[in-house]
């Protein structure tokens, strides 16, 4: 399958394929990174708190119910 | 490479977040105004009523929840203004969100661009967003839609939030496997029945699990319908400006940048962010 594109019609480029592993390391540490983030305008200081108080959930309110995460 | 994916994601995303806070600050904020506004008011008037509604949908009832709430209410310090809340905090958040889903759709571009066909640059983002639109807001918002402000008992907070994001993943994971399922039986059932093929697999899956996870029904009896329904379509507006100019964008940056990124590794340079 990974030699799918070597032939297009078009006079395009092909896009070229990036093995998994090198992507791995990209997706695993930079897919934690951004889940987190996702985390922290979603849930955090709702369901659980990684941080006390509720700042974060304030300050985000809207966005989150806006974005559609359970907020409160 | 991977880096420089990520990166243009990531950079994208952030402006299809500012792009989603006008569209919010335009149809999102309307509604969530006066959904507060209703809560006010059942604050001060309306306490039988929202209670009585509160514990026809909560099956476990047997206690009332709102208490808490109202002590909430009166305490009130509140940390930020509600301009605050719909400025700055919804303009952070929906940037936050928007670089996060532009990395992770970039990583997702990055491990399907050459696998997925004679698509382009442009087509494969544009439809990569298209598939991840209908993953992870439209389909799974159709068993656990947003809900405004006013809607929702404190107290089942962590019963929603894990069924919220355990439909989430299950959704993303369907669709995951639809598309590898279509990308494997194309070269034996053509690109259509394969196509069908992946469809009838995610839609499949998502049916058996709207099914199987329970119902959420925390709207108060007294909470406006026509409110409720314009929140709504604002999440699925905004949300939909976010993952339009996502995919669009990424596909315009990606194909003006492919020829030189070639170039640049053809003398093994390594690629330009633009």
């Amino acid at each position: 399958m990974a030699h799918a594109t070597t032939h297009s019609g078009t006079p395009a480029v092909a896009l070229p394929v990036i093995s998994a592993a090198e992507l791995l390391p990209w997706a695993v540490f930079g897919g934690l990174l951004l889940v987190l983030m996702v985390y922290f305008v979603g849930a955090e200081q709702g369901a659980t708190s990684l941080i006390q108080g509720r700042e974060v959930h304030e300050f985000v309110h809207d966005a989150r119910h806006l974005l559609g995460f359970p907020c409160h | 490479m991977v880096g420089i994916y990520l990166a243009r994601g990531m950079l994208i995303g952030i402006l299809a977040g500012l792009f989603a806070f006008g569209v919010a600050t335009l149809i999102g904020e309307p509604p969530v105004e006066r959904a507060i506004a209703f809560e006010a008011s059942q604050a001060t008037g309306g306490h039988e009523h929202h209670d009585a509604a509160a514990t026809i949908d909560t099956v476990e009832a047997g206690h009332s929840h709102h208490h808490h709430d109202a002590q909430a209410a009166d305490e009130g310090e509140e940390l930020f203004s509600r301009g605050t809340q719909g400025g700055w905090g919804l303009l952070t958040g929906l940037l936050v969100y928007g670089a996060a889903v532009g990395g992770l759709f970039a990583l997702t571009y990055a491990y399907a661009q050459g696998r997925m066909g004679t698509l382009g640059p442009r087509g494969l983002a544009a439809a990569l967003a298209l598939l991840g639109f209908l993953a992870v807001v439209l389909v799974p918002a159709f068993k656990y839609p947003a809900n405004p402000p006013a809607v929702g008992d404190p107290d089942t907070i962590q019963q929603r939030t894990a069924l919220f994001f355990i439909l989430l993943i299950l959704s993303v994971a369907a669709m995951a496997a639809a598309v590898v399922t279509a990308r494997r039986l194309a070269a034996r059932w053509g690109t259509w029945n394969a196509g069908l093929a992946g469809g009838a697999l995610f839609l499949a899956v998502m049916v058996v699990a709207g099914y199987a996870l329970p119902e959420v029904n925390e709207v108060p009896e007294t909470f406006p319908a026509q409110l409720l329904w314009r929140f709504r379509i604002a999440s699925w507006g905004i949300h939909a400006a976010l993952w339009a100019a996502l995919g669009l964008g990424y596909g315009w940056l990606c194909e003006r940048a492919q020829s030189r990124d070639l170039q640049a590794l053809r003398r093994g340079d390594r690629p330009a962010l633009f």
